[in-house]
């Protein structure tokens, strides 16, 4: 019961941090596409953009909700702190999926006059969920304090997070698609390669700053040199990507996926970073997971039922992306 | 934490589950019936029953959308609105609501892009398995959270230990009192909404003349569903209704408007319920029938709201909802009877004009039966949020009033903006289906056989 009571808490705090890591590379994606839309050349173009998710997003957004989710099971006491505390943002980033979210089915179905309009409700959506997100991550980090330069450090990661979200989408769209389009999504991901690199590098400096704990995790010896590989991928990736982005024959040669790859080799290292820095709190420097944890009996029955489905769902969802494999098609309710 | 903002937090949290439950209460049944013309199709080979399924998936894909979008707002409120709900309860709600989106969320979330968009990708046979798990999802979802919604009404298996609730029978926390009652009252409730639904839009393709054979076959299966189901949801609810007499009286006196216990109560089927006088003005009564409906005995017993001061819910918007609530079951029991007794002699065709404007303006009538059924037992459990146990009061977040008043404010204007847009796409696809398109299709009798899906190469378009 001991062993439970100390183990459970940090086992789930790890289901959450996995469950908002494949949310921000799966909705990533696709809220990406969805900012990358008034970068189409035309409306075909715009459907074959929203075809290449359109199978997808749904379920993406899903591990939104187990993170969120985990978070109100696994640790109510933080759950409602954080959840208050972000009350304004969180508001703007609902607003912003579910017009994103509708805007799938009412620019096909609402017909041609109305369809500009869906079209930039999609935009829209896409955006304000995505610079949501990052003023709550910003918030997070810096504890909920409300001073200046912390607001506009939120500021920095509320842009930060749609540049990462538009190198996912750009990644994806040199995945699903081919021929022009292909070819100005790597453009449009060279871009976005530039705000996300400073973005997470200002992440990675303010973290230490914010707690004197956490910069002494870091910058003591020896752990220092343990750590150093998380910085030094990191940037390796970072180079990959803007080696890869500025040559179109890589792409043509079938290593396109490098991109995507690139991306998602940061976010994880960058996550698995934040979470040394965290650990074990919850809400840094305020409440550790113990604390904030449900009853141990709570969290097993939980903990047996994440134990069977999450190994299925990942089967099923790895099933479903086999089905769709390949480029953008057309989608249609037909076949 | 002031009145006001209490007020808005509430009003905020009511206009939020109301505009969601609008959705889960087609799609949880229309998927079924989604299911139902695949499988009719699959056994006769019949064009009609696959443009039906193709129309029909267009307003299921539309619906799920929004119920999606309507979903993922609930579960934060739970955090921005009410912490107070989890620090207590957390415990015994977090276990239930975890396995909805486990066992439910992602699986219908994964299916339906291959039941959308997977036609001419997977066989057939993976096909029809998508689209019931996506059928099946819906309805597992519908269960973890009818369940905890019953706990909270019918608390049972659980300790409190320093104020918190901490599990002792999680059998009985699940299968609590009122939880079979509410579950098939919900399930029926669904499959109203969405017969009178594919009914209603039928009914109303035939008027506007772009019906076809596909057309007779909706509005039959959704009258015959609703004639069939009309019943068994009268009996099932006044199920509920004893039920509810055993656990939460103070629910049942306000639905009646029962000011003072007595024996031989009246039936009152109109009337202004006056919280000054305690009586209802302009009352119409059937003397000794609400005693005998719910006692069974002429001149039973039953518990008034002075029995209740201070703890029972406010009586006019529970006492109203309770009666909207059966005038409109009332009316879909004649009108779903009527249709079926037109159908001996008529096809859908030559059934009255008047009667297809009828079936036409019910279109929506589950959703508002639905919706009164749940301000009648959510409402009803005022001013508890765990019935007998927690306050509301006690949970709500403390934010200002202002910012409380902003966020309601704009969910308003964002849900009525988006219930507008729906109806109107829902009438746009009615009055253009499109008709043959669904005809055009490969009919793929040959991947019946295959067992292998004809997948691009894996790999092929991954450089």
């Amino acid at each position: 019961m001991q062993f439970l009571n100390t183990a459970l808490p940090l086992i789930f705090m790890a289901i959450m941090g996995l469950a908002m890591l494949a949310y921000v590379i799966l909705d990533g994606y696709d809220l990406g596409v969805g900012m990358l839309l008034p970068r189409a050349a035309n409306d075909a173009e715009k459907d074959l953009m929203v075809a290449s998710i359109g199978p997808f997003w749904d379920a993406n957004e899903t591990w939104l909700v187990l993170g969120v989710g985990i978070l109100l099971i696994a640790f109510p006491y933080a759950h409602g702190l954080i959840l208050t505390a972000l009350y304004l943002p969180v508001l703007a980033m609902l607003f912003g999926l579910t017009l994103r979210g509708v805007a799938f089915d009412f620019r096909m179905k609402a017909g041609d006059s109305k369809k500009p309009f869906w079209n930039q409700m999609f935009v829209l959506g896409s955006f304000v969920a995505a610079a949501s997100q990052g003023w709550m991550l910003g918030s997070y980090i810096t504890s909920f304090r409300t001073d200046a330069l912390t607001l506009s450090f939120n500021a920095l990661i509320a842009l930060t997070v749609p540049a990462t979200y538009v190198l996912l989408g750009a990644g994806w769209l040199i995945m699903k698609t081919d021929g022009d389009l292909q070819t100005r999504a790597l453009g449009w991901a060279r871009l976005a390669t530039i705000p996300f690199a400073v973005g997470i590098a200002a992440i990675s400096v303010a973290t230490p700053l914010v707690s004197e704990i956490i910069f002494n995790k870091w910058f003591r010896l020896p752990d220092f040199f343990a750590l150093l590989p998380i910085p030094l991928l990191s940037a390796a990736a970072v180079l990959a990507l803007w080696h890869v982005t500025g040559r179109k024959r890589i792409v043509d040669a079938g290593y396109g996926w490098i991109v995507f790859a690139a991306t998602v080799l940061v976010l994880i290292l960058a996550t698995l970073g934040l979470a040394y820095s965290i650990y074990p709190f919850i809400v840094i420097d305020r409440m550790n997971v113990w604390e904030a944890a449900s009853s141990t009996s709570s969290l097993v029955i939980i903990a047996i039922g994440t134990a069977i489905t999450l190994p299925a769902i990942i089967g099923y969802t790895i099933f479903v992306y086999r089905i769709f494999w390949g480029k953008a098609t057309d989608l249609s309710y037909g076949g | 934490m002031n009145e006001t903002a209490l007020l808005l937090a509430r009003m905020q949290f009511a206009a939020n589950i109301t505009f969601h439950i609008l959705f889960p209460t087609i799609t949880i049944a229309l998927g079924w019936i989604l299911l139902f013309f695949r499988l009719r199709f699959k056994a006769t080979r019949d064009a009609k029953w696959e443009e039906a399924y193709y129309f029909w998936t267009k307003v299921f894909a539309l619906t799920f959308a929004l119920g999606v979008v309507s979903g993922i707002t609930m579960s934060f409120q739970f955090g921005t609105n009410w912490p107070g709900f989890m620090e207590k309860v957390g415990n015994i709600a977090g276990p239930l609501l975890g396995y909805e989106v486990l066992t439910a969320f992602f699986l219908e979330a994964t299916f339906l892009g291959v039941m959308l968009f997977g036609r001419g990708r997977v066989s057939e046979r993976t096909h029809l398995i998508a689209t019931f798990l996506v059928a099946f999802g819906t309805t597992m979802s519908a269960f973890w959270i009818i369940a905890l919604n019953s706990w909270m009404q019918t608390p049972v298996g659980f300790e409190i230990i320093n104020g918190k609730f901490h599990a002792t029978d999680w059998l009985a926390i699940v299968f609590n009192p009122s939880f079979p009652y509410r579950f098939t009252h919900m399930l029926i409730a669904s499959g109203l909404t969405a017969s009178f639904l594919v009914a209603g839009v039928s009914a109303w393709q035939v008027l506007k003349r772009v019906d076809s054979a596909a057309t007779y076959s909706a509005l039959k299966t959704g009258l015959i569903a609703a004639a069939i189901l009309i019943p068994i949801q009268i009996f099932v609810g006044d199920m509920h209704g004893l039920n509810t007499l055993k656990h939460q009286p103070a629910k049942v006196a306000a639905m009646e408007g029962l000011w003072h216990t007595e024996k031989g109560a009246p039936l009152v089927l109109f009337g202004i319920p006056d919280k000054t006088t305690q009586t209802n003005r302009y009352a119409i009564e059937v003397p000794k029938l609400a005693s005998l409906i719910l006692t069974h005995e002429l001149d039973g017993e039953l518990k008034g709201l002075n029995e209740f001061a201070g703890k029972h819910p406010p009586v006019a918007p529970v006492f109203w909802a309770f009666r909207i609530m059966v005038g409109t079951g009332m009316l879909m029991l004649a009108v779903s009877w009527l249709g079926v007794l037109y159908l001996r002699k008529r096809t859908p065709a030559t059934m009255p004009k008047p009667y297809l404007i009828l079936l036409s303006l019910m279109v929506f009538s589950g959703w508002t039966a639905t919706v009164a059924g749940w301000y009648v037992t959510e409402i009803g459990r005022q001013p508890y949020i765990v019935y007998g146990e927690i306050l509301v009061a006690e949970v709500v977040a403390k934010h200002p009033t202002g910012v409380v008043g902003f966020s309601f404010a704009a969910y308003l204007l964002l849900y009525v903006g988006l219930l507008i847009a729906y109806i109107a796409v829902v009438k746009r696809l009615a009055e253009k289906p499109s008709r043959g398109q669904a005809l055009n299709l490969p009919v793929r009798a040959d991947l019946n056989r295959q067992t292998r899906t004809p997948l691009p190469q894996a790999g092929e378009g991954q450089g």
